[in-house]
C-alpha cells in the first residue's frame, strides 16, 4: 500500500503502541501534524516550549515504562529539545524524538530554520538518524523504538526533511530488527554469577546498592528476594529510589552527597558492595578514591562500558538486572548478618535523617512529610532540581518502583512541571505531585498553560524560599555566605496559577499544611500550593564537594529528633 | 611527548556519522588521533577502520568499550604491538635531477620501494612498510629535499586469528 512519509510515521507509531505525543509544530513539521488528523488515536499534547515536550515525554516514559515520544520542528524547535534529550540520555530513559528538517534540496545551505540536529545531538542520543528517503522511514522508526527501549534505554532521534514527509512510497514494515552492531547482553555469565554468589556467601558485612537499572528492568521483586534471603541491607542511589521498599526493615535509604548518614556509613564499612544497575555517579560515590574502602565490589549492569569506568570492580556481571538477579538468587542460600544489621540499625538511630525542628517557621521537610501522609505514600512524586528535590527524596517514603521521577544525571532545573504532566497523562489514575522549588519551577513555568489546556490534574507544591536554594546553601557553607545572584524575587505564584485558570493557595503556617494538601487532593483538576518555607533552611546530611562519603556534615540543630518518619507515632 | 600509542581496529557499518561519533569519544577522553585508515572489509556493507590514538593507557579499554557501544560499530578490538601486522603506504615526492636521480634509485631499491613517477625535477617514490621503515626512508631522502609527503597511516591486523 502506498503511503506518505508522514503516514508511515504515524502508522508505525500506532503499531509500536504509541498513545501520546508531546510537541509543538512549525513550518517544516506541518505535513506530519496535518497527517495526525487521520490518526485520532494518537493523542497530541501541545506544550509551550519544546524543552517541556522532551521532559513530558520523559515523565511519561518513566511513569509508564513505555517509550516517550515527542515532535519538534526544524531549527529552534529541535535545539529547544536538546536539554531534555540530554536529560533522558544521562538518566537512560527510552524516548523517540522526531524532528523535522528543511527539505532535502536546502540541507547544508543554511536555509531558514535549518540546524544540523543529528550533529548537535550525536553525543546525547543513544543513536540518531537523518532519513533522506521515505522508503527507509518504516525500518528506521521500528529500529528507533527497538533501540530506545532495549538494552540500556536511551533517547533516539529521527530527523526527517519536510519533503520526505510528503513523498509517497510503498509501506513495508520489517518483521524484526537485526542490527549487527547492537546485541545487548541480557544473560549474566554463569561463571561470574557463581563467583558473585561465593562472595555473597563469604561476606560478613554485605550491602546492596540499587540503582535505576533495577527500576528499568522491573527487577524489584528479585532484588527483594535477594535482600531477604541473605539478609543483606539495601541502600539506593537517587534514581534507585523505589526499587526497594523504603519502609522495609532492611532499607537504609539513599547514599551520596545528600544521602542518609547511616547509608553512607554502611558504604564506608561494608566488606562486599553489590552494586546493581547503577553507574557510580560522582554525586553518589563522592570522592571515588575513598569510596567503599573496605569492600570488594560486585557490579551488575547491562552496559559493559560502565564496568570499571569510575570504580574498580572485583566481579562484573554484564546483563539485564532482573535476569541476572533471578539466576543469582538460585545460587544464594539464606543467611543472617545480625551483627552487621544491628550496627547499621544503631547508626540509623544515632544519625536520623529526619530531623524535625519545631518552631513558627514553615519547614520544607515537613511539607514533604505531610504530602507523604495525605497521599498515603501512593503518589508519583516528580521533582525539579535543587534543595526541594533532595528533601523530596529524603522525606517521602517510596515503596514502589518508578514512583520518584527526578532529573538525576543532568540535574535539570525546570524538569518537574513538564515531567509531572507527562507522568499524569501516562498514569491518569495515579495521584501525581510535582514538588518544585521557586527557582526550578520558573524555568518551565509556561507549562502551566499545557496543564490547564489538557486539564491534567497534577498537584503542585512549590517550596518557596525566595532563593536558588541549593546554590545559596553552597554559598552559605563554602563561600562565606556571599549570596551572589541567588536571592530570587519570584512572582505571586497563586496569581500566576489563577491567571491560567488553575486553583491555588498560599500556605505560611505549619497548621495550614495538611488542610491545604487535602483541599488540593479533593480538587478535581490541577492545583498549586505556594509554601512559603524557611528561607535559609539547608539540606542535611551533606558531603562537601571533593570529600569522601565518610566526611558527613550533619544538621547543626538536633532538637526534636523524630524517627523513622515525622508522621509515625 | 611520549604519550603511548594504541591501535584499535573496528568493523563498522558504511553509514554516515560513525566516524564523527568515534572521533568525539576520543576527544572527550583526551585521546589524539594519530592516524585513521578506512576501507571496505571482506563483508558487504561493512568497513574496517584502523585508528591509532595516543593517550593514557589506563583508559584505553574504557574508551574501546564506549566505541563498541556506538550502534553502527559492529566490533572493535585493540591490537597489541607484539601480535600486530601493521603496514602503511607513503608517497614521497623528492627533488631529483640527472645527477642525484641514480643515488635516489639506489636508496629506493634498498628499501624495496618503487618509483612511480619521474619528471625533470623530481621522482615520486611509493613505499610500503611499518612506520619505522617509512621514517628512515624519509630521513634518507630528506637530504635531497622532499617536496611533498603523503602517508595513509597504519592499517593493522592480528597475527593470530
Amino acid at each position: 500500500m502506498k503511503m506518505t512519509g508522514a503516514q508511515i510515521i504515524c502508522e508505525t507509531m500506532m503499531k509500536e503502541g504509541v498513545e501520546v505525543i508531546f510537541g509543538i509544530l512549525g513550518g517544516a513539521i506541518l505535513p506530519l501534524y496535518d497527517t495526525l488528523s487521520q490518526f485520532p488515536k494518537l493523542r497530541h499534547v501541545l506544550v509551550r516550549h519544546e524543552q517541556g515536550a522532551a521532559h513530558a515525554a520523559e515523565g511519561y516514559a518513566r511513569a509508564t515504562g513505555k517509550v516517550g515520544v515527542c515532535f519538534a520542528t526544524s531549527g529552534p524547535g529541535a535545539t529547544n529539545l536538546v536539554t531534555g534529550i540530554a536529560n533522558a540520555f544521562l538518566d537512560s530513559v527510552s524516548m523517540v524524538i522526531i524532528t523535522a528538517q528543511v527539505a532535502r534540496q536546502f540541507i547544508g545551505r543554511d536555509a531558514f530554520q535549518e540546524v544540523d540536529i543529528t550533529g548537535i545531538t550525536q553525543p546525547i542520543t543513544k543513536h540518531n538518524y537523518l532519513v533522506m528517503d521515505a522508503n527507509a522511514l518504516a525500518k528506521t522508526l521500528k529500529e528507533a523504538f527497538y533501540l530506545a527501549s532495549t538494552g540500556r534505554p536511551g533517547p533516539v532521534l529521527i530527523d526527517v526533511p519536510k519533503d520526505v514527509f510528503t513523498d509517497e512510497v510503498e509501506y513495508h514494515l520489517p518483521q524484526q530488527i537485526d542490527h549487527p552492531g547492537y546485541k545487548p547482553t541480557l544473560q549474566g555469565h554463569p561463571a561470574q554469577i557463581k563467583k558473585a554468589a561465593k562472595l555473597i556467601n563469604e561476606a560478613r558485612q554485605p550491602l546492596i546498592l540499587a540503582g535505576r537499572g533495577v527500576n528499568i528492568s522491573g527487577g524489584d521483586a528479585e532484588l527483594k528476594q535477594l535482600a531477604e534471603t541473605a539478609q543483606i541491607p539495601v541502600v539506593t542511589t537517587l534514581l534507585g529510589i523505589g526499587s526497594f521498599p523504603e519502609n522495609h526493615i532492611l532499607s537504609f535509604g539513599m547514599i551520596g552527597m545528600h544521602g542518609m548518614a547511616y547509608a553512607n556509613m554502611a558504604v564506608n564499612n561494608t566488606d562486599l558492595l553489590i552494586a546493581i544497575g547503577m553507574r557510580f555517579d560522582d554525586r553518589a560515590t563522592a570522592k571515588v578514591s575513598g569510596f567503599a574502602p573496605k569492600a570488594r565490589i560486585i557490579h551488575i549492569d547491562i552496559d559493559p562500558a560502565e564496568i570499571g569506568k569510575n570504580v574498580r570492580v572485583d566481579v562484573p556481571i554484564v546483563g539485564d538486572v532482573k535476569t541476572v538477579l533471578k539466576e543469582l538468587n538460585k545460587a544464594v542460600p539464606s543467611k543472617q548478618h545480625l551483627e552487621w544489621f544491628n550496627q547499621l540499625d544503631t547508626w540509623r538511630k544515632e544519625h536520623p535523617a529526619l530531623l524535625n525542628i519545631t518552631g513558627d517557621g514553615l519547614l520544607p521537610q515537613s511539607v514533604v512529610g505531610r504530602i507523604y501522609d495525605v497521599t498515603g505514600g501512593e503518589a508519583i512524586i516528580v521533582t525539579g532540581v535543587g534543595q526541594h528535590q533532595m528533601w523530596a527524596a529524603q522525606h517521602y517514603y517510596f515503596d514502589k518502583p518508578n514512583t520518584l521521577i527526578s532529573s538525576g544525571g543532568l540535574g535539570t532545573m525546570g524538569y518537574g512541571l513538564p515531567a509531572a504532566i507527562g507522568a499524569k497523562i501516562g498514569m491518569p489514575d495515579k495521584t501525581v505531585w510535582c514538588i518544585d522549588g521557586d527557582g526550578s519551577f520558573q524555568m518551565n513555568i509556561q507549562e502551566l498553560a499545557t496543564m490547564a489546556q489538557e486539564k491534567t490534574a497534577v498537584k503542585i507544591a512549590i517550596l518557596n524560599n525566595g532563593y536558588l536554594g541549593m546554590v545559596r546553601q553552597w554559598q552559605d557553607l563554602f563561600y562565606e555566605k556571599r549570596y551572589v545572584a541567588t536571592p530570587l524575587s519570584g512572582p505571586d505564584f497563586v496569581k500566576v496559577a489563577e491567571a491560567y485558570g488553575i486553583s491555588a493557595l498560599r500556605v505560611k503556617h505549619n497548621e495550614e499544611i495538611t488542610p491545604a494538601l487535602e483541599q488540593a487532593m479533593a480538587e478535581d483538576g490541577p492545583f498549586l500550593i505556594d509554601f512559603m518555607v524557611e528561607p535559609e533552611e539547608n539540606v542535611y546530611p551533606m558531603i562537601a564537594p571533593g570529600a569522601t562519603l565518610s566526611e558527613i556534615i550533619e544538621a547543626p540543630k538536633k532538637e526534636e529528633v523524630v524517627w523513622p518518619h515525622p508522621s509515625t507515632p | 611527548m611520549a604519550t603511548p600509542k594504541h591501535t584499535l581496529v573496528a568493523l563498522v557499518e558504511d553509514k554516515p556519522g560513525v566516524l564523527t561519533r568515534m572521533a568525539s569519544l576520543f576527544r572527550r577522553r583526551g585521546f589524539n588521533i594519530e592516524s585513521i585508515a578506512v576501507g571496505h572489509s571482506e563483508l558487504p556493507h561493512l568497513s574496517r577502520m584502523t585508528i591509532v590514538i595516543s593517550g593514557p593507557t589506563g583508559i584505553v579499554e574504557q574508551v574501546r568499550k564506549q566505541v563498541d557501544k556506538i550502534i553502527d560499530v559492529v566490533k572493535v578490538i585493540e591490537i597489541n604491538d607484539d601480535d600486530m601486522i601493521a603496514r602503511e603506504l607513503a608517497l614521497i615526492k623528492v627533488n631529483a635531477n640527472s645527477t642525484t636521480r641514480s643515488e635516489i634509485m639506489q636508496i629506493v631499491d634498498i628499501f624495496r620501494a618503487n618509483i612511480v613517477n619521474v619528471t625533470a625535477e623530481s621522482v615520486t617514490v611509493e613505499a610500503t612498510g611499518d612506520e619505522e621503515k617509512i621514517e628512515s626512508l624519509c630521513k634518507l631522502l630528506g637530504g635531497f629535499g622532499i617536496k611533498e609527503l603523503a602517508r595513509t597511516g597504519r592499517i593493522a591486523m592480528n597475527r593470530s586469528s
